[in-house]
């Protein structure tokens, strides 16, 4: 079977998981920025019990691995009366994973933003909220960017996982396919190259608009 | 709610997850082993004066950094046999960790020898070294200090990589406690220690290689 053939035959069903394991990655984004902000910002309260539930939090989410993760939230969470059906809990698991690396970069990203803008939002009298939403938020931003492309990246590999609780995901329909026709390099090659493509094509060129989009915004460009 | 933890059967299976555990060290110790030698030499390779070896090295190491690991593992495992080469679960599970993590180290280490500065390689040039003598006694002591913080999360990061391999057979703590989970149905368990057990090493190592890198700092005259 010439590779056009193999295409013809299996192309539609690597389609599908592709579909799938894009729409993992976009879900599993937005919980995992959610997550990144709300730990990011309680690791720097104040208040050190908020500081500890987040640290606590990423210290366990960034100390174990993602399938242990995954595996626990899909097998453990029942026995607690939390049944997630397979598709969430696989893109609640890599969200929360990588919501725990986020939430370092959201910290160091407040960090950065030099310490005159704090106090020039203090001195023109504005209230906290409106400082952070306004002034530090903006330009925090701008500077984690670069960082969370990386991590998108590293985001969209955790999701190949979720095909190990038989989410029918790219990574799943490869193996599926393998197991079938037995022509591995075609059923694994293939997969590799769609990942290939969707970090490299997607997701690192929308990280460099969105950069170049902020920072005219801010007027930096 | 089936939510009981039974201590019994915890210390019942627990030596078996030791066990197992250290056949996970061992498995983040040989593939850490191979990545820190291979990434060398995929950094050093795009440091040729051939641009059409550094374009390729580079596009190589993009390639095997943007795919999921689980996935090469697959397919180092699988692809072998389609050309009658049989590798055992080990062998091509060492080969896709060590892979993986030396295009990520080759990245590490490239930052490493950019930052030594260029009138190094000018003095060791006026000097008469070879090139060979100038990255061995020169510039890799000189890159090593700077890597040393990204080498040590990636040995971090490898070892909480390699419940991946349990994928292919290998018999790593996942693996293991995939085996008890369906030998007994019950999951809380074998899963919940096997979360512990990789806490308990991860964050300690984490901690020391913080002190590691300080010390190094420290005795190079750095600080």
């Amino acid at each position: 079977m010439s590779y056009f053939e193999y295409l013809a035959e299996f192309g539609p069903r690597f389609v599908d998981g592709t579909i799938i394991t894009a729409l993992q990655t976009v879900l599993a984004a937005v919980l995992a920025i959610f997550i990144a902000f709300v730990a990011g910002l309680m690791r720097m309260s104040p208040n050190p019990l908020i500081r500890g539930i987040a640290t606590v939090y990423i210290e366990i989410f960034r100390g174990t691995s993602l399938l242990v993760q995954l595996y626990w939230i899909f097998f453990v969470l029942p026995l607690f009366g939390i049944t997630l059906e397979k598709f969430t809990a696989g893109f609640v698991a890599v969200g929360m994973n990588l919501g725990a690396y986020g939430a370092e970069l959201v910290r160091g990203g407040i960090l950065s933003v030099p310490r005159g803008q704090w106090e020039a939002a203090l001195a023109l009298n504005m209230s906290p909220t409106k400082r952070m939403i306004r002034i530090i938020f903006p330009q925090a931003l701008l500077n984690m960017l670069p960082p969370w492309g990386n991590l998108l990246i590293e985001l969209l590999k955790g999701t190949a996982l979720v095909s190990l609780i038989s989410v029918s995901d790219l990574m799943f329909e490869a193996k599926q396919i393998n197991s079938t026709t037995f022509l591995s390099i075609q059923a694994f090659g293939t997969a590799l190259v769609i990942y290939y493509v969707m970090a490299r094509f997607a997701i690192t060129p929308f990280m460099r608009w969105l950069e170049r989009f902020m920072s005219r915004k801010l007027g930096r460009a | 709610m089936g939510f009981d933890w039974r201590w019994d059967f915890t210390f019942e299976i627990l030596p078996r997850l030791l066990l197992a555990t250290l056949n996970t060290l061992l498995a983040a110790g040989l593939g850490y082993a191979i990545a820190v030698v291979l990434g060398l030499v995929l950094a050093l390779a795009q440091r040729t004066p051939s641009r059409v070896l550094t374009r390729a090295v580079r596009e190589v190491v993009e390639f095997i950094r943007s795919t999921p690991l689980v996935l090469q593992i697959f397919f180092v495992y699988y692809v072998g046999p389609q050309f009658g080469i049989r590798l055992s679960p080990w062998t091509s599970g060492m080969i896709a960790i060590g892979l993986h993590y030396a295009s990520y180290l080759s990245e590490v280490y490239r930052g490493g020898l950019e930052s030594v500065p260029k009138g190094q390689w000018e003095a060791a040039r006026a000097l008469n070294f070879s090139t060979a003598r100038t990255y061995f006694r020169i510039i890799i002591p000189q890159a090593l200090p700077p890597s040393l913080a990204g080498m040590g999360n990636y040995l971090v990061g490898i070892f909480k990589d390699t419940p991946m391999l349990s994928v292919i057979g290998v018999a790593e703590l996942m693996h293991t406690a995939n085996a008890i989970g369906s030998e007994s149905y019950r999951f809380l368990e074998p899963y919940t220690l096997v979360g512990v057990i990789f806490l308990l090493i991860s964050l300690p190592t984490a901690a020391l290689i913080r002190v590691f890198e300080s010390w190094v700092r420290k005795k190079l005259g750095l600080i």
